[in-house]
């Protein structure tokens, strides 16, 4: 068996470990386009602000390949693969041949076509090279527009901060966070950020960016004109399916896999961003660009690579994030619409804190924790179990709730389990 | 693997085992006053008594099978050692994120944040090499460590 891997990240790292659960001893060939010991990429905002050396990025070890037998190529870009004859061609004009290969290969930036990038002073931020050019620029005094409000932008907008940039964050939506955060909390964390000298310009979006070979400023839908010597985008992220257009693999919005995250081509399996895996609470395909996901799917992938018959369920949407020491936890759906749905509210605006737990037919489907997140994966673990809790439904929101409001047998089956928790 | 397993019948709610968590997770391991009156900041217990009159039990780390705090992590810090079973963070590498109290189905995790911000867990006294304290001190043996 001679398994190829193509990415160095959070889906990638899990299928050398899911290979190896299993088998030990054959190939394993990486490849990445990124010259880099695999990373953790949610720290390249603490990288930026100077928080994380290079080294306390690394997402395993430094002797993690040699340890797991795996043969890297770091730096190569993968240019092509050929399904039939089961090989990828690399940009060095090497072609490497696979019996089963997985597709990690994440995301890329969503790039509108009125923002050019080709500008100097326009980054993205989602690789460690990223923020390694905005570091050039982000002087102290210097000044930025950062476009979108979601979880990347401002990540930005916090390393950025601390090093003393002058930052503006322009978001089409009318509220920060607006896919994991609900008006309310939303506005608790925006003040929070302003706190912060982070300025925003909310329900609007950035029609052109300003100056010649450099960029000068934007000018926002709503009239305005923002001076400024670089620009961040953030709007989102896609699906990076570049290697899969012209196969036969089927690609929706991301690639298409099923519960062994195998693709419809015998042998190419996908995890992570770049895939579409099931989500428990939508039940349906979604891509979930998040990194537990992109592990556990990885994780899962490699173990089906080598020959056991494993299913990865699905996930859903969470996310543990803060910015400057204001913490929240939030997952699944944050802002029911329908009837459907009930929502547990508590705010408490004088210490900054707020929980909702959203519900349908007595099962969580949701909930935000902001600034109170303690134990938050009681909650976390409910969802994925699909458990109704009629039983103690009044609790949920107390602040020690925990087993102890839990009914006695279904406490002590947990807790006496042993340790699966699946 | 030996796991940690409260008899919720037998237990009074008198917090010692978190006492001596303290103590076990402090530089003065065989003197408890020492542990209490001299290491500041003193550290966290790593095990949450739960009480509800007339019910208390002793809650910490299941050190599960599968572990999804291991595979939530953002950095690599909350690992699963593959030989004996225990999950351990390296607090070297944890960026106190909170992704894996995100992920832990029993709430096990609590925050650090008396210096740089970690997650701080039971690591079943791992460095101690033999029972872990809570279980050697539970005055009404409320706590076993055995093998199921
Ligand atoms: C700033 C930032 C903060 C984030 N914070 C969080 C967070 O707090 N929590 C969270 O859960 N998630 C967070 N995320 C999202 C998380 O990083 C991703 O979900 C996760 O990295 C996905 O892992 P992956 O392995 O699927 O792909 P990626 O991490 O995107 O890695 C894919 C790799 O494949 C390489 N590659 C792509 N195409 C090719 C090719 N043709 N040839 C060779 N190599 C190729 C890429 O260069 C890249 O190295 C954050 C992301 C960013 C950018
Ligand atoms: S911290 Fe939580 S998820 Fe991790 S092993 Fe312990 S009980 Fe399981
Ligand atoms: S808080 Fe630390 S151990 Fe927990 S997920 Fe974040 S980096 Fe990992």
């Amino acid at each position: 068996m001679n398994y190829v891997i193509i990415g160095n990240s959070a889906a990638a790292i899990g299928a050398v470990e899911g290979i190896r659960q299993i088998d030990k001893e054959s190939p394993i060939t990486l490849i990445s386009d990124e010259p880099y010991h695999t990373y953790s990429r949610p720290l390249i905002s603490y990288y930026l602000a100077g928080k994380v050396s290079q080294e306390k990025m690394y997402y395993r070890k430094e002797d993690f390949y040699r340890a797991n037998q795996v043969e890297t190529i770091l730096g190569v870009k993968a240019t092509g693969l050929n399904t039939a004859e089961r090989s990828v061609s690399l940009a060095d004009g090497r072609s490497v041949g696979y019996d089963k290969l997985l597709l990690a290969t994440g995301g890329k930036p969503f790039v509108p076509p009125n923002l050019d990038m080709s500008k100097q002073g326009m980054y993205s931020f989602i690789k460690l090279d990223d923020v390694k050019a905005v570091q050039q620029v982000a002087k102290p005094g210097s000044k930025t527009v950062i476009i979108g409000a979601g979880l990347i932008g401002l990540k930005a907008a916090e390393g950025l901060a601390k090093l003393g940039v002058d930052i503006t964050v322009v978001e089409l939506a009318n509220r920060v966070l607006s896919a994991i955060l609900d008006e309310e909390a939303a506005a608790f964390v925006q003040r929070n950020l302003e706190e912060h000298n982070v300025k925003f310009e909310l329900n609007t979006t950035v029609e052109e960016i300003l100056g010649g070979d450099k960029v000068s400023g934007v000018s926002l839908k709503n009239g305005k004109q923002l001076d400024c010597d670089f620009v961040i985008v953030a709007i989102g992220v896609v699906p990076n399916t570049d290697l899969a257009k012209g196969t036969d693999i089927v690609i929706n919005r991301g690639i298409v896999v099923d519960e062994q995250m195998e693709t419809n081509v015998p042998g190419v399996y996908a995890a992570g961003d770049v895939s579409e895996g099931y989500d428990l609470i939508y039940q349906a395909q979604r891509v979930l660009p998040i990194l537990p996901n992109a592990y556990q799917q990885g994780e899962n992938a490699g173990k089906n690579m080598a020959g056991e018959k494993s299913a990865y369920k699905g996930g859903f949407a969470m996310n543990a994030i803060g910015f400057f020491d204001y913490p929240m936890i939030t997952a699944g759906i944050i802002k029911p619409e329908g009837d459907e749905f009930e929502s547990l509210i508590a705010s408490d605006p004088a210490g900054k804190s707020y929980k909702k737990i959203v519900l349908r037919d007595d099962v969580i489907v949701g909930f935000i924790y902001l600034n109170k997140v303690d134990r938050a994966g009681i909650i976390t673990g409910l969802i994925k179990e699909q458990a109704t809790v009629k039983a103690f439904k009044q609790s949920i929101l107390r602040d020690d709730f925990g087993y102890i409001n839990f009914p006695v047998t279904e406490r002590k089956a947990k807790m006496l389990k042993g340790g699966r928790t699946a | 693997m030996k796991r940690v397993y409260a008899k919720e019948e037998y237990c009074v709610g008198c917090r010692v085992c978190e006492v001596h968590c303290i103590v076990a997770h402090s530089d003065y391991k065989n003197d408890i006053v020492k542990a209490f009156k001299k290491q500041n900041p003193r550290p966290l217990p790593r095990i949450l008594v739960e009480e509800n009159r007339p019910i208390s039990f002793a809650l910490q780390c299941r050190h599960c099978e599968d572990a999804p705090c291991t595979k939530a992590c953002i950095t690599g810090a909350m690992q699963k050692d593959p030989e004996t079973g225990v999950v351990t963070n390296e607090e070297s590498r944890c960026v106190g994120c909170w992704t894996c109290i995100l992920a832990c189905p029993y709430g096990a995790i609590s925050r650090n944040e008396q210096g740089k911000k970690v997650a701080s867990k039971c690591d079943l006294c791992s460095d101690l090499g033999y029972t872990p304290a809570c279980v050697k001190n539970c005055p009404n043996n409320a706590l076993v460590f055995e093998e199921r």
